[in-house]
Protein backbone atom coordinates (compact mmCIF):
# COMPACT_ATOMS: atom_id res chain seq x y z
CA UNK A 1 0.00 0.00 0.00
CA UNK A 2 2.70 2.42 1.06
CA UNK A 3 4.73 1.60 -2.00
CA UNK A 4 1.71 2.30 -4.17
CA UNK A 5 1.17 5.69 -2.54
CA UNK A 6 4.81 6.56 -3.06
CA UNK A 7 4.58 5.44 -6.68
CA UNK A 8 1.47 7.58 -7.26
CA UNK A 9 3.11 10.53 -5.54
CA UNK A 10 6.23 10.06 -7.63
CA UNK A 11 4.35 9.87 -10.90
CA UNK A 12 2.33 12.95 -9.93
CA UNK A 13 5.57 14.74 -9.15
CA UNK A 14 7.08 13.67 -12.45
CA UNK A 15 3.92 14.92 -14.17
CA UNK A 16 4.30 18.31 -12.50
CA UNK A 17 7.97 18.46 -13.44
CA UNK A 18 7.07 17.52 -16.99
CA UNK A 19 4.50 20.31 -17.25
CA UNK A 20 7.01 22.76 -15.81
CA UNK A 21 9.56 21.70 -18.37
CA UNK A 22 7.11 22.60 -21.13
CA UNK A 23 6.81 26.15 -19.81
CA UNK A 24 9.93 27.54 -21.41
CA UNK A 25 10.32 30.66 -19.32
CA UNK A 26 10.29 30.85 -15.56
CA UNK A 27 9.13 34.19 -14.31
CA UNK A 28 11.69 36.31 -12.57
CA UNK A 29 10.13 38.09 -9.62
CA UNK A 30 10.58 41.84 -9.43
CA UNK A 31 9.56 44.32 -6.82
CA UNK A 32 6.71 46.48 -8.09
CA UNK A 33 7.84 49.31 -5.85
CA UNK A 34 9.13 52.60 -7.20
CA UNK A 35 12.68 52.42 -8.58
CA UNK A 36 14.27 55.51 -7.08
CA UNK A 37 17.54 55.06 -8.98
CA UNK A 38 15.76 56.52 -12.00
CA UNK A 39 15.65 60.30 -11.78
CA UNK A 40 12.57 61.91 -13.35
CA UNK A 41 10.78 65.27 -13.40
CA UNK A 42 8.35 65.99 -10.55
CA UNK A 43 5.23 63.85 -10.56
CA UNK A 44 6.80 60.98 -12.53
CA UNK A 45 7.74 57.61 -11.05
CA UNK A 46 9.52 54.59 -12.51
CA UNK A 47 9.11 50.97 -11.52
CA UNK A 48 10.58 47.77 -12.89
CA UNK A 49 7.94 45.50 -14.34
CA UNK A 50 10.40 42.83 -15.51
CA UNK A 51 14.06 42.18 -14.93
CA UNK A 52 16.73 39.68 -15.88
CA UNK A 53 15.75 38.68 -19.43
CA UNK A 54 19.05 39.66 -21.04
CA UNK A 55 19.28 41.64 -24.23
CA UNK A 56 15.81 43.14 -24.42
CA UNK A 57 15.82 45.46 -27.43
CA UNK A 58 12.60 47.01 -28.79
CA UNK A 59 9.17 46.80 -27.20
CA UNK A 60 5.57 46.97 -28.40
CA UNK A 61 2.46 47.24 -26.25
CA UNK A 62 -1.00 46.04 -27.36
CA UNK A 63 -4.21 48.03 -26.79
CA UNK A 64 -5.00 45.34 -24.18
CA UNK A 65 -1.79 46.28 -22.31
CA UNK A 66 0.13 43.14 -23.25
CA UNK A 67 3.85 43.65 -23.80
CA UNK A 68 5.99 42.10 -26.54
CA UNK A 69 9.77 42.46 -26.51
CA UNK A 70 12.39 41.40 -29.06
CA UNK A 71 15.64 39.90 -27.78
CA UNK A 72 19.05 40.08 -29.45
CA UNK A 73 20.16 37.02 -27.50
CA UNK A 74 17.84 34.04 -27.15
CA UNK A 75 16.40 33.54 -23.69
CA UNK A 76 15.75 29.84 -23.07
CA UNK A 77 15.88 29.40 -26.84
CA UNK A 78 13.31 32.12 -27.60
CA UNK A 79 13.66 35.53 -29.20
CA UNK A 80 10.28 37.11 -28.38
CA UNK A 81 8.71 37.35 -24.93
CA UNK A 82 5.08 38.24 -24.22
CA UNK A 83 4.25 39.73 -20.82
CA UNK A 84 0.73 39.96 -19.54
CA UNK A 85 -0.84 41.70 -16.58
CA UNK A 86 -0.77 39.19 -13.76
CA UNK A 87 -2.94 40.77 -11.13
CA UNK A 88 -4.17 44.18 -12.01
CA UNK A 89 -2.05 47.01 -13.27
CA UNK A 90 1.66 47.15 -12.60
CA UNK A 91 2.50 43.50 -12.32
CA UNK A 92 3.46 41.50 -15.36
CA UNK A 93 4.58 37.98 -16.02
CA UNK A 94 5.76 36.06 -19.07
CA UNK A 95 2.70 34.45 -20.63
CA UNK A 96 4.35 33.22 -23.85
CA UNK A 97 7.74 33.00 -25.55
CA UNK A 98 8.39 32.12 -29.17
CA UNK A 99 10.52 32.83 -32.24
CA UNK A 100 13.91 31.11 -32.49
CA UNK A 101 15.69 34.12 -34.00
CA UNK A 102 17.51 37.08 -32.50
CA UNK A 103 16.78 40.65 -33.56
CA UNK A 104 15.77 44.15 -32.54
CA UNK A 105 12.56 45.29 -34.25
CA UNK A 106 9.04 44.69 -32.93
CA UNK A 107 5.74 46.49 -33.58
CA UNK A 108 2.01 45.97 -33.10
CA UNK A 109 -0.30 47.28 -35.82
CA UNK A 110 -3.92 46.30 -36.31
CA UNK A 111 -4.32 42.57 -35.82
CA UNK A 112 -0.66 41.73 -36.28
CA UNK A 113 2.58 41.61 -34.36
CA UNK A 114 5.62 42.38 -36.55
CA UNK A 115 9.13 41.30 -35.56
CA UNK A 116 12.51 41.36 -37.29
CA UNK A 117 15.63 39.27 -37.28
CA UNK A 118 18.79 40.86 -38.69
CA UNK A 119 17.79 39.65 -42.18
CA UNK A 120 14.01 39.20 -42.27
CA UNK A 121 10.67 40.56 -41.08
CA UNK A 122 7.87 38.30 -39.83
CA UNK A 123 4.31 38.88 -38.75
CA UNK A 124 2.07 37.00 -36.35
CA UNK A 125 -1.73 37.13 -36.26
CA UNK A 126 -3.19 38.45 -33.02
CA UNK A 127 -6.54 37.43 -31.54
CA UNK A 128 -9.05 39.78 -29.90
CA UNK A 129 -7.00 39.66 -26.67
CA UNK A 130 -3.89 40.84 -28.51
CA UNK A 131 -2.26 37.41 -28.17
CA UNK A 132 -0.37 35.61 -30.92
CA UNK A 133 -2.54 32.85 -32.38
CA UNK A 134 0.13 30.71 -34.02
CA UNK A 135 3.53 31.54 -32.54
CA UNK A 136 5.47 28.85 -34.42
CA UNK A 137 4.12 29.75 -37.87
CA UNK A 138 4.60 33.43 -38.63
CA UNK A 139 4.24 34.84 -42.12
CA UNK A 140 7.51 35.98 -43.66
CA UNK A 141 6.95 39.51 -45.00
CA UNK A 142 10.47 40.50 -46.05
CA UNK A 143 13.52 38.30 -46.66
CA UNK A 144 17.16 38.64 -47.72
CA UNK A 145 18.04 41.96 -46.08
CA UNK A 146 21.74 42.66 -45.97
CA UNK A 147 23.56 41.66 -42.77
CA UNK A 148 27.26 42.39 -43.00
CA UNK A 149 27.68 42.36 -39.23
CA UNK A 150 28.20 46.06 -38.67
CA UNK A 151 24.99 48.01 -37.93
CA UNK A 152 23.12 44.80 -38.61
CA UNK A 153 19.99 45.31 -36.52
CA UNK A 154 16.76 45.92 -38.42
CA UNK A 155 14.36 48.28 -36.69
CA UNK A 156 10.78 48.55 -37.94
CA UNK A 157 7.79 50.86 -37.82
CA UNK A 158 4.53 51.09 -39.77
CA UNK A 159 2.45 53.91 -41.21
CA UNK A 160 -1.36 53.99 -41.43
CA UNK A 161 -1.42 53.14 -45.13
CA UNK A 162 -0.24 49.51 -45.02
CA UNK A 163 3.51 50.09 -45.32
CA UNK A 164 6.33 48.88 -43.11
CA UNK A 165 9.65 50.76 -42.88
CA UNK A 166 12.93 49.04 -42.03
CA UNK A 167 16.38 50.38 -41.38
CA UNK A 168 19.23 48.75 -43.27
CA UNK A 169 22.39 50.06 -41.62
CA UNK A 170 25.59 50.71 -43.55
CA UNK A 171 28.23 48.05 -42.97
CA UNK A 172 30.84 50.76 -42.60
CA UNK A 173 31.81 53.76 -40.52
CA UNK A 174 32.42 56.35 -43.22
CA UNK A 175 32.44 54.42 -46.53
CA UNK A 176 36.23 54.41 -46.81
CA UNK A 177 37.86 51.95 -49.19
CA UNK A 178 39.17 50.25 -46.04
CA UNK A 179 36.76 50.62 -43.14
CA UNK A 180 38.04 52.62 -40.15
CA UNK A 181 41.54 52.79 -41.63
CA UNK A 182 43.60 55.95 -41.35
CA UNK A 183 44.52 57.33 -44.75
CA UNK A 184 42.04 55.20 -46.68
CA UNK A 185 40.00 57.45 -49.01
CA UNK A 186 36.23 57.76 -49.05
CA UNK A 187 34.41 56.13 -51.97
CA UNK A 188 32.27 58.45 -54.09
CA UNK A 189 29.71 57.37 -55.04
CA UNK A 190 29.51 55.18 -51.95
CA UNK A 191 28.65 51.68 -53.25
CA UNK A 192 27.05 50.70 -49.95
CA UNK A 193 24.08 53.00 -50.54
CA UNK A 194 22.48 50.73 -53.17
CA UNK A 195 21.59 48.11 -50.58
CA UNK A 196 22.13 49.72 -47.17
CA UNK A 197 22.62 53.04 -45.40
CA UNK A 198 18.95 53.96 -45.59
CA UNK A 199 15.31 53.17 -44.87
CA UNK A 200 13.46 50.74 -47.11
CA UNK A 201 9.67 50.59 -47.46
CA UNK A 202 7.76 47.35 -47.99
CA UNK A 203 4.09 46.30 -48.01
CA UNK A 204 3.01 45.18 -44.57
CA UNK A 205 0.77 42.39 -45.93
CA UNK A 206 2.76 40.92 -48.84
CA UNK A 207 4.77 37.76 -48.30
CA UNK A 208 8.44 37.09 -49.13
CA UNK A 209 9.34 40.53 -50.43
CA UNK A 210 12.97 41.10 -51.41
CA UNK A 211 14.92 44.27 -52.21
CA UNK A 212 13.41 44.37 -55.71
CA UNK A 213 9.89 44.67 -54.27
CA UNK A 214 10.88 47.26 -51.69
CA UNK A 215 11.49 50.95 -52.19
CA UNK A 216 14.59 52.73 -50.95
CA UNK A 217 12.51 55.32 -49.11
CA UNK A 218 15.39 57.42 -47.79
CA UNK A 219 19.17 57.23 -48.14
CA UNK A 220 22.34 58.70 -46.65
CA UNK A 221 21.63 57.33 -43.18
CA UNK A 222 24.60 55.53 -41.64
CA UNK A 223 22.60 53.57 -39.10
CA UNK A 224 19.17 54.01 -37.57
CA UNK A 225 17.96 52.06 -34.57
CA UNK A 226 15.21 54.35 -33.19
CA UNK A 227 12.43 55.25 -35.62
CA UNK A 228 8.72 56.09 -35.31
CA UNK A 229 5.79 57.14 -37.44
CA UNK A 230 4.54 60.56 -36.35
CA UNK A 231 0.73 60.53 -36.58
CA UNK A 232 0.50 64.31 -36.18
CA UNK A 233 2.56 65.01 -39.33
CA UNK A 234 1.82 61.62 -40.92
CA UNK A 235 5.52 61.14 -41.66
CA UNK A 236 8.49 59.01 -40.69
CA UNK A 237 11.07 60.23 -38.17
CA UNK A 238 14.39 58.53 -37.48
CA UNK A 239 17.38 58.98 -35.21
CA UNK A 240 20.73 58.44 -36.92
CA UNK A 241 23.82 57.05 -35.21
CA UNK A 242 26.55 59.38 -36.48
CA UNK A 243 29.99 58.29 -37.63
CA UNK A 244 32.84 57.41 -35.27
CA UNK A 245 36.55 58.18 -34.95
CA UNK A 246 37.10 61.68 -36.33
CA UNK A 247 40.22 62.05 -34.17
CA UNK A 248 41.58 58.53 -34.77
CA UNK A 249 41.34 58.97 -38.52
CA UNK A 250 42.13 62.71 -38.77
CA UNK A 251 44.16 63.70 -35.71
CA UNK A 252 45.36 66.86 -37.45
CA UNK A 253 41.79 68.12 -37.92
CA UNK A 254 40.07 67.00 -34.72
CA UNK A 255 41.34 66.77 -31.13
CA UNK A 256 39.86 64.20 -28.77
CA UNK A 257 37.38 66.72 -27.31
CA UNK A 258 36.01 67.66 -30.74
CA UNK A 259 35.93 64.01 -31.69
CA UNK A 260 33.87 63.20 -28.58
CA UNK A 261 31.34 65.96 -29.28
CA UNK A 262 31.07 65.47 -33.07
CA UNK A 263 29.30 64.60 -35.20
CA UNK A 264 25.78 65.32 -33.93
CA UNK A 265 23.31 62.51 -33.39
CA UNK A 266 20.42 63.68 -35.58
CA UNK A 267 16.64 63.48 -35.60
CA UNK A 268 15.40 63.60 -39.21
CA UNK A 269 11.95 63.81 -40.72
CA UNK A 270 11.92 61.69 -43.87
CA UNK A 271 9.85 61.64 -47.03
CA UNK A 272 10.28 59.41 -50.03
CA UNK A 273 13.57 60.36 -51.68
CA UNK A 274 15.11 62.05 -48.62
CA UNK A 275 18.90 62.03 -48.53
CA UNK A 276 20.58 62.77 -45.20
CA UNK A 277 24.09 62.85 -46.66
CA UNK A 278 26.06 60.01 -45.09
CA UNK A 279 28.93 59.37 -45.76
CA UNK A 280 29.68 62.65 -47.55
CA UNK A 281 28.68 65.02 -44.75
CA UNK A 282 27.94 65.10 -41.05
CA UNK A 283 26.06 67.62 -38.92
CA UNK A 284 27.81 69.89 -36.41
CA UNK A 285 25.36 71.18 -33.78
CA UNK A 286 27.96 73.63 -32.42
CA UNK A 287 27.88 75.68 -35.63
CA UNK A 288 24.56 74.36 -37.03
CA UNK A 289 26.09 73.33 -40.34
CA UNK A 290 26.33 70.33 -42.61
CA UNK A 291 30.07 69.77 -42.70
CA UNK A 292 31.90 67.96 -45.52
CA UNK A 293 33.31 64.70 -44.12
CA UNK A 294 37.13 64.65 -44.02
CA UNK A 295 37.21 61.46 -46.18
CA UNK A 296 35.53 63.51 -48.92
CA UNK A 297 37.68 66.62 -48.95
CA UNK A 298 36.45 68.27 -45.75
CA UNK A 299 38.68 70.15 -43.35
CA UNK A 300 36.30 70.23 -40.38
CA UNK A 301 34.89 73.61 -41.50
CA UNK A 302 33.78 73.42 -45.14
CA UNK A 303 30.01 73.09 -45.25
CA UNK A 304 27.25 72.49 -47.78
CA UNK A 305 23.55 73.29 -48.19
CA UNK A 306 22.85 69.95 -49.85
CA UNK A 307 21.04 67.11 -48.09
CA UNK A 308 18.35 67.03 -45.37
CA UNK A 309 18.78 69.23 -42.33
CA UNK A 310 18.09 67.54 -39.01
CA UNK A 311 15.03 68.55 -36.97
CA UNK A 312 17.08 68.30 -33.75
CA UNK A 313 20.81 67.64 -33.31
CA UNK A 314 22.26 66.14 -30.14
CA UNK A 315 25.87 65.75 -28.93
CA UNK A 316 27.94 63.01 -30.55
CA UNK A 317 27.99 59.26 -29.98
CA UNK A 318 25.06 59.10 -27.52
CA UNK A 319 23.65 56.21 -29.58
CA UNK A 320 19.90 56.83 -29.97
CA UNK A 321 18.29 53.38 -29.92
CA UNK A 322 14.64 54.25 -29.32
CA UNK A 323 12.29 56.97 -30.62
CA UNK A 324 8.66 57.50 -29.60
CA UNK A 325 6.18 60.28 -30.26
CA UNK A 326 3.98 60.58 -27.20
CA UNK A 327 0.26 60.62 -27.98
CA UNK A 328 -1.10 59.61 -24.58
CA UNK A 329 -3.21 61.59 -22.14
CA UNK A 330 -1.56 60.57 -18.86
CA UNK A 331 1.45 62.91 -19.01
CA UNK A 332 1.12 66.73 -18.76
CA UNK A 333 0.13 68.70 -21.87
CA UNK A 334 3.71 69.66 -22.82
CA UNK A 335 4.53 66.02 -23.58
CA UNK A 336 1.78 65.62 -26.17
CA UNK A 337 3.24 64.91 -29.65
CA UNK A 338 6.76 65.44 -28.32
CA UNK A 339 9.58 62.96 -28.89
CA UNK A 340 11.13 60.64 -26.34
CA UNK A 341 14.55 59.33 -27.33
CA UNK A 342 16.34 56.47 -25.54
CA UNK A 343 20.09 57.05 -25.71
CA UNK A 344 21.94 53.76 -25.27
CA UNK A 345 25.09 55.68 -24.25
CA UNK A 346 28.42 56.35 -25.90
CA UNK A 347 31.65 54.41 -26.34
CA UNK A 348 33.37 56.51 -28.98
CA UNK A 349 34.02 59.45 -26.64
CA UNK A 350 37.08 57.76 -25.05
CA UNK A 351 39.47 59.01 -23.73
CA UNK A 352 36.94 61.76 -22.84
CA UNK A 353 34.17 60.78 -20.39
CA UNK A 354 31.27 58.78 -21.82
CA UNK A 355 27.80 60.32 -22.15
CA UNK A 356 24.20 59.28 -22.69
CA UNK A 357 22.58 56.31 -20.94
CA UNK A 358 19.40 58.35 -20.47
CA UNK A 359 16.02 59.11 -22.02
CA UNK A 360 15.60 62.58 -23.51
CA UNK A 361 12.41 64.51 -24.20
CA UNK A 362 11.95 67.05 -27.02
CA UNK A 363 8.77 69.15 -26.81
CA UNK A 364 7.30 69.27 -30.33
CA UNK A 365 4.37 70.58 -32.28
CA UNK A 366 3.59 69.54 -35.86
CA UNK A 367 6.90 67.73 -36.08
CA UNK A 368 9.00 70.76 -35.08
CA UNK A 369 10.57 71.36 -31.67
CA UNK A 370 8.84 74.11 -29.67
CA UNK A 371 11.29 74.12 -26.78
CA UNK A 372 14.73 72.87 -25.81
CA UNK A 373 15.40 69.17 -25.39
CA UNK A 374 15.92 67.95 -21.85
CA UNK A 375 17.04 64.82 -20.06
CA UNK A 376 13.80 63.16 -18.96
CA UNK A 377 14.95 59.95 -17.26
CA UNK A 378 18.47 59.38 -15.98
CA UNK A 379 20.32 57.04 -13.62
CA UNK A 380 20.07 53.83 -15.69
CA UNK A 381 23.85 53.35 -15.82
CA UNK A 382 24.44 53.64 -12.07
CA UNK A 383 27.86 54.83 -10.92
CA UNK A 384 29.97 53.62 -13.83
CA UNK A 385 28.97 55.59 -16.94
CA UNK A 386 30.65 53.35 -19.50
CA UNK A 387 29.45 50.79 -22.02
CA UNK A 388 30.80 47.87 -20.00
CA UNK A 389 30.23 49.26 -16.52
CA UNK A 390 26.69 50.58 -16.98
CA UNK A 391 24.14 48.60 -15.02
CA UNK A 392 21.39 49.34 -17.52
CA UNK A 393 21.36 50.92 -20.97
CA UNK A 394 18.10 52.37 -22.37
CA UNK A 395 17.16 50.85 -25.71
CA UNK A 396 13.48 50.58 -26.66
CA UNK A 397 10.46 52.77 -25.96
CA UNK A 398 6.72 52.14 -26.08
CA UNK A 399 3.54 53.80 -24.90
CA UNK A 400 0.94 51.82 -22.97
CA UNK A 401 -2.82 52.19 -23.54
CA UNK A 402 -3.05 54.12 -20.27
CA UNK A 403 -0.39 56.59 -21.46
CA UNK A 404 2.47 55.12 -19.41
CA UNK A 405 5.92 55.07 -21.00
CA UNK A 406 7.88 51.81 -21.16
CA UNK A 407 11.68 51.75 -21.42
CA UNK A 408 13.72 48.61 -22.07
CA UNK A 409 17.33 47.92 -21.10
CA UNK A 410 19.41 45.51 -23.17
CA UNK A 411 22.16 44.94 -20.62
CA UNK A 412 20.24 43.13 -17.90
CA UNK A 413 16.89 42.87 -19.60
CA UNK A 414 14.95 45.24 -17.40
CA UNK A 415 11.64 46.77 -18.46
CA UNK A 416 10.71 50.04 -16.74
CA UNK A 417 7.27 51.59 -16.57
CA UNK A 418 7.19 55.37 -16.13
CA UNK A 419 3.93 56.89 -14.93
CA UNK A 420 2.72 60.35 -14.00
CA UNK A 421 0.53 61.56 -11.18
CA UNK A 422 -0.08 65.26 -10.59
CA UNK A 423 1.86 66.19 -7.45
CA UNK B 1 84.44 25.07 -9.47
CA UNK B 2 82.82 27.35 -6.96
CA UNK B 3 84.04 30.29 -8.97
CA UNK B 4 82.44 28.93 -12.09
CA UNK B 5 79.11 28.46 -10.32
CA UNK B 6 79.34 31.94 -8.84
CA UNK B 7 80.11 33.40 -12.25
CA UNK B 8 77.24 31.45 -13.77
CA UNK B 9 74.81 32.66 -11.12
CA UNK B 10 76.03 36.21 -11.62
CA UNK B 11 75.65 36.04 -15.41
CA UNK B 12 72.24 34.42 -15.38
CA UNK B 13 70.83 36.77 -12.77
CA UNK B 14 72.13 39.78 -14.69
CA UNK B 15 70.55 38.56 -17.89
CA UNK B 16 67.32 37.89 -15.99
CA UNK B 17 67.44 41.41 -14.63
CA UNK B 18 68.18 42.74 -18.09
CA UNK B 19 65.24 40.80 -19.47
CA UNK B 20 62.85 42.07 -16.80
CA UNK B 21 64.16 45.54 -17.43
CA UNK B 22 63.54 45.29 -21.13
CA UNK B 23 60.06 43.87 -20.51
CA UNK B 24 59.25 46.86 -18.31
CA UNK B 25 60.65 49.23 -20.90
CA UNK B 26 58.67 47.57 -23.64
CA UNK B 27 55.47 47.74 -21.54
CA UNK B 28 56.12 51.42 -20.88
CA UNK B 29 56.56 52.19 -24.57
CA UNK B 30 53.63 49.94 -25.43
CA UNK B 31 51.30 51.91 -23.18
CA UNK B 32 51.99 55.06 -25.20
CA UNK B 33 51.14 53.23 -28.43
CA UNK B 34 48.02 51.72 -26.81
CA UNK B 35 46.70 55.09 -25.64
CA UNK B 36 47.23 56.59 -29.07
CA UNK B 37 46.03 53.80 -31.33
CA UNK B 38 43.96 51.25 -29.42
CA UNK B 39 42.25 52.95 -26.47
CA UNK B 40 39.43 54.66 -28.34
CA UNK B 41 37.92 51.27 -29.26
CA UNK B 42 39.28 48.84 -26.67
CA UNK B 43 38.89 51.38 -23.82
CA UNK B 44 41.34 52.44 -21.10
CA UNK B 45 40.70 49.28 -19.08
CA UNK B 46 41.05 46.94 -22.08
CA UNK B 47 37.44 45.90 -21.57
CA UNK B 48 36.27 46.82 -25.06
CA UNK B 49 32.63 47.60 -25.83
CA UNK B 50 29.98 44.90 -25.45
CA UNK B 51 28.91 43.51 -28.86
CA UNK B 52 31.05 46.05 -30.78
CA UNK B 53 34.74 45.97 -29.86
CA UNK B 54 36.22 42.87 -28.20
CA UNK B 55 37.85 42.93 -24.77
CA UNK B 56 41.57 42.30 -24.32
CA UNK B 57 41.22 40.86 -20.84
CA UNK B 58 42.36 37.25 -20.55
CA UNK B 59 40.95 36.23 -23.91
CA UNK B 60 42.40 33.37 -25.92
CA UNK B 61 43.21 35.81 -28.73
CA UNK B 62 45.41 37.94 -26.48
CA UNK B 63 47.03 35.16 -24.45
CA UNK B 64 47.25 32.54 -27.21
CA UNK B 65 49.20 32.23 -30.46
CA UNK B 66 51.41 35.29 -30.81
CA UNK B 67 51.61 34.93 -34.61
CA UNK B 68 47.84 35.25 -34.89
CA UNK B 69 47.81 38.23 -32.55
CA UNK B 70 50.56 39.99 -34.52
CA UNK B 71 48.65 39.19 -37.72
CA UNK B 72 45.51 40.90 -36.37
CA UNK B 73 47.42 44.11 -35.66
CA UNK B 74 49.08 44.04 -39.11
CA UNK B 75 46.04 43.01 -41.16
CA UNK B 76 43.10 44.20 -39.06
CA UNK B 77 40.10 42.01 -38.45
CA UNK B 78 36.86 41.91 -40.39
CA UNK B 79 35.91 38.27 -39.75
CA UNK B 80 33.02 37.76 -37.46
CA UNK B 81 34.23 35.06 -35.11
CA UNK B 82 33.21 34.42 -31.53
CA UNK B 83 35.65 35.59 -28.87
CA UNK B 84 34.91 33.72 -25.65
CA UNK B 85 31.41 33.00 -27.02
CA UNK B 86 30.55 36.59 -27.88
CA UNK B 87 30.40 38.24 -31.30
CA UNK B 88 31.70 41.73 -32.00
CA UNK B 89 30.36 43.86 -34.87
CA UNK B 90 32.95 46.52 -35.60
CA UNK B 91 35.75 46.04 -38.11
CA UNK B 92 39.29 46.57 -36.90
CA UNK B 93 41.58 48.52 -39.21
CA UNK B 94 45.01 47.18 -40.18
CA UNK B 95 47.80 48.93 -38.30
CA UNK B 96 50.72 48.04 -40.54
CA UNK B 97 51.87 51.66 -40.42
CA UNK B 98 53.18 50.93 -36.91
CA UNK B 99 56.85 49.84 -36.72
CA UNK B 100 57.82 46.32 -35.65
CA UNK B 101 59.07 47.83 -32.41
CA UNK B 102 55.76 49.61 -31.76
CA UNK B 103 53.76 46.46 -32.44
CA UNK B 104 56.05 44.36 -30.23
CA UNK B 105 55.73 46.97 -27.47
CA UNK B 106 51.98 47.38 -27.64
CA UNK B 107 51.35 43.63 -27.67
CA UNK B 108 53.79 43.14 -24.80
CA UNK B 109 51.89 45.87 -22.93
CA UNK B 110 48.53 44.23 -23.62
CA UNK B 111 49.80 40.76 -22.65
CA UNK B 112 51.09 42.14 -19.34
CA UNK B 113 48.24 44.46 -18.42
CA UNK B 114 44.49 44.30 -17.82
CA UNK B 115 45.07 41.25 -15.61
CA UNK B 116 47.01 39.43 -18.35
CA UNK B 117 50.34 37.72 -17.74
CA UNK B 118 52.06 36.33 -20.81
CA UNK B 119 55.43 36.38 -22.53
CA UNK B 120 56.69 39.44 -24.34
CA UNK B 121 56.31 39.85 -28.08
CA UNK B 122 59.67 40.55 -29.74
CA UNK B 123 60.57 42.67 -32.73
CA UNK B 124 61.87 39.50 -34.43
CA UNK B 125 58.49 37.80 -34.00
CA UNK B 126 56.67 40.78 -35.52
CA UNK B 127 59.19 40.95 -38.33
CA UNK B 128 58.71 37.26 -39.12
CA UNK B 129 54.92 37.65 -39.45
CA UNK B 130 55.25 40.84 -41.49
CA UNK B 131 57.73 39.24 -43.91
CA UNK B 132 55.67 36.11 -44.29
CA UNK B 133 52.73 38.26 -45.31
CA UNK B 134 54.60 39.74 -48.27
Amino acid sequence: MRKKIIAVCLSALIGVLHINAQVAIQNIRVSSEQDKTIKLPEGFTASKIADGYGRVRHIAVTPQNGIYVKLSKLYNGKGILYFKNAEGYGKFEVAASFGNYIGTGIAVKGNYLYASSDEEIFRYKLNEKGEVVNPENPEKIVTGLLNRHQHESKSITLDNAGNIYVNIGAYSNACQEKDRTKGSPGMKPCPILDSAGGIWMFKADKLNQKYAEGIRYATGLRNVVGLDWNTETNSLFVMQHGRDQLHDLFPDLYDTKQSAELPSECLYELHQGSNCGWPYIYYDHLVNKKIIAPEFGGDGKKSTDDYNTPIVAFPGHLAPNGLLFYTGNQFPEKYKNGAFIAFHGSWNRAPEPQEGYYVVFVPMKNGKPNGKWEIFANGFAGKDISPRGAEHRPCGLAQGPDGSLYVTDDTKGTIYKISYKKP
Amino acid sequence: MKKIIAAFVLVSSTSLLAQTGSLNESVKRGKIVYNKVCLSCHMADGGGVPHLNPPLIKTSYVLGDKKMLIGIVLNGMTDRVPIEDEYYSNNMAPHNDLSNQQIADVLTFIRNNFGNKASAVTVAEVNAVRNKKK
